[in-house]
């Protein structure tokens, strides 16, 4: 069968991207292993608003609030000088994320379309002013993490975050678990009724799902993973400001999912890679000069271009490349995708 | 109909006002197994707001919707749909993007939804697997069920419209011009699938194919401007001068 086809290489893909990831330190700088400790955590954040976006169809555009309360919680739940566990301060962390998202998803889904957008957005502002506005996180200056958690047993440290190493390998085996803990979600019949949703939302209530509880399980989880993210981000800074909630995140990612490929996990794979990417080769001075203050300006072309140009995304690149180079026709938009999860 | 006849769904004085505009006007239906109910009327007669009052789509403005004997009036549609009332909607609203048997599957997991066994591949489920395979067959699309739902043909579309209903194992099934826009041969099909389907079954069809209507149907319902000016068997419908005059043009 042609679909078995794809998805062997749809899994290979991506196990050969998570094996790419696990030997990269081998070769690696400082640098380097923390712009990819960065950008993982970013294809964390891109796959938990693809459970939303590209699996339900709910345009979120508040998703950094979650982002930002994972960070935030990693640090004020672990004020002092004395490294905390990671057994509960993760927990705690992606907890306060999901309350949050359970709060703002109860209100917000009653609503639809650009107005859950619009609403999804005043929740995240509200979010962003009060640590913005108030001194609970230390106001704009932003707050720092004295002490990163540490995970021991039986008088062991088994994890310590604060080598670059640990932090980056717990940042790689968090990317697999949630990878993997989606592409088998959106298999059950939770995700496909996800996906019924999505594409017809009438037809799913008159066949007897009650969408709405569906819709904020969906919108919890995705606020759990945002804050995994966030928690990462922020023990691995080790400093947590304002812009960790700003709308201006909440765009970026949605940008990484849809440059990646709406519809498809390793496209917020693909997409937050291409995304760190592009902002980290238009910020090069090697390169631009004096232009690359101006890097906004070249990443939001290259952006557009690339929408302009490749309409189902990066996902859709072999594709067009088999359409062009053997002449075969080209799965569209709207095309069949059944069961096309990972 | 004979007075024995099991009533499954039951309709009293239902009305629906949009501002001063009144769709539906009192108007009560009976459903019973085993029989075609028709509901015919020119556009806007308010034929598909009464089934979506019916099926809990839309709140009446007044009036009570009976299902299996209990008051379902202040029930949601989802709930309504699985306490067993199927319906189908004049526009496809089949899942393009899903293979035929897909379509099926996910209207018959909506009687297993168990949404918390997130492990377990949606695939794997035999019963609502079953089911799906039944009603494709059942509705003749037993050789399409891997084809994607979008490249059907129109009179394909819409048998899997009536697939899904199927899927969901339901005792009443409402739907709305189900012959719409078929082909002769279409037609035939779809009637033969009526047929068979209605001894299990109470169902309520609205349609535009009178000669479709009068020949399936067991009793007629004829609305004007939301309000019912006759209700009957055919040929009562047929002879009746209030309808004569309002709708079938006087021949």
């Amino acid at each position: 069968m042609m679909a078995d086809t794809h998805s062997r290489s749809r899994f290979a893909f991506v196990a050969l991207c998570l094996a790419a990831l696990a030997v990269y330190p081998l070769a690696a700088g400082s640098y380097g292993l923390d712009l990819v400790t960065k950008i993982m955590v970013y294809a964390i954040f891109a796959l938990s608003l693809e459970l939303l976006v590209g699996a339900t169809g709910l345009v979120c555009f508040g998703h950094a609030a979650f982002f930002g309360i994972g960070a935030y919680a990693a640090v004020l739940l672990a004020p002092g000088y004395e490294p905390v566990s990671l057994g509960w301060l993760l927990p705690a962390s992606v907890g306060a994320a999901a309350l949050y998202a359970l709060f703002m998803g109860a209100l917000s889904l009653r609503t639809q379309g650009v107005y859950f957008i619009m609403v999804t957005l005043a929740f995240a502002q509200m979010a962003y002013y009060v640590v913005h506005d108030t001194p609970l996180g230390g106001g704009t200056d932003g707050i720092y993490l004295d002490a990163k958690p540490v995970l021991a047993a039986g008088g062991n440290t088994l994890i310590d975050l604060d080598q670059p190493l640990a932090i980056y390998f717990f940042t790689l085996a968090c990317l697999a678990a949630v990878f993997i803990f989606l592409a088998v979600l959106l298999r059950s019949r939770f995700g496909r009724a996800l996906a019924g949703i999505k594409a017809n939302e009438q037809r799913m209530r008159a066949t007897g799902f009650s969408t709405y509880p569906y819709k904020l399980a969906a919108f919890v989880i995705s606020g759990a993973i945002a804050g995994l993210a966030g928690f990462l981000f922020g023990v691995k800074d080790g400093y947590v400001n304002p812009e960790l909630l700003s709308w201006h995140l909440s765009g970026a990612v949605l940008i990484m999912i849809i440059l990646g490929g709406l519809g498809h996990l390793r496209g917020a794979l693909i997409g937050a890679f291409a995304f760190a990417l592009l902002q980290e080769f238009f910020k090069s001075e090697a390169i631009f000069g004096d232009f690359a203050k101006h890097w906004h300006l070249g990443l939001g072309l290259a952006i557009i271009a690339s929408v302009a140009l490749l309409p189902n995304g990066l996902v859709g690149l072999p594709a067009l490349w088999r359409q062009r180079l053997l002449g075969k026709p080209v799965t569209g938009r709207g095309a069949p995708s059944a069961g096309d999860t990972p | 109909m004979t007075a024995a006849a099991e009533v499954l769904l039951r309709g009293t004085d239902i009305s629906r006002r949009w501002g001063g505009l009144v769709a539906v006007n009192k108007v009560s239906l009976a459903l019973a197994r085993g029989t075609v109910h028709a509901v015919i009327g020119t556009n806007g007669a308010g034929k598909s707001t009464l089934i979506n009052i019916l099926s809990g789509e839309i709140p009446p403005s007044g009036g009570t919707v009976q299902l299996l004997g209990q008051d379902v009036t202040a029930w949601s549609q989802p709930k309504r749909a699985r306490a067993g009332l199927g319906r189908s909607y004049q526009r496809n609203t089949i899942y393009p993007g899903f293979s035929v048997f897909e379509n099926c599957r996910l209207a018959a997991q909506a009687r297993t939804q168990k949404p918390w066994w997130w492990w377990q591949n949606a695939q794997h489920c035999p019963a609502s697997t079953a089911a799906a395979h039944a009603a494709a067959t059942r509705a003749g699309l037993d050789d399409q069920l891997d084809r994607p739902a979008g490249l059907l043909s129109h009179g394909q579309k819409r048998q899997l419209e009536i697939a899904m209903c199927l899927a969901t194992a339901p005792e009443v099934l409402l739907l709305d011009e189900p012959l719409a826009g078929m082909g002769a041969e279409e037609t035939e099909r779809m009637l033969a699938l009526l047929a068979e389907l209605k001894s299990a079954h109470a169902i309520l069809l609205v349609e535009h194919d009178m000669d479709a209507v009068f020949r399936i149907a067991d009793t007629i319902t004829v609305m004007v401007n939301g309000a019912v000016i006759a209700s009957g068997s055919p040929d009562f419908v047929r002879n009746s001068h209030e309808v004569q005059a309002a709708y079938l043009g006087g021949h």
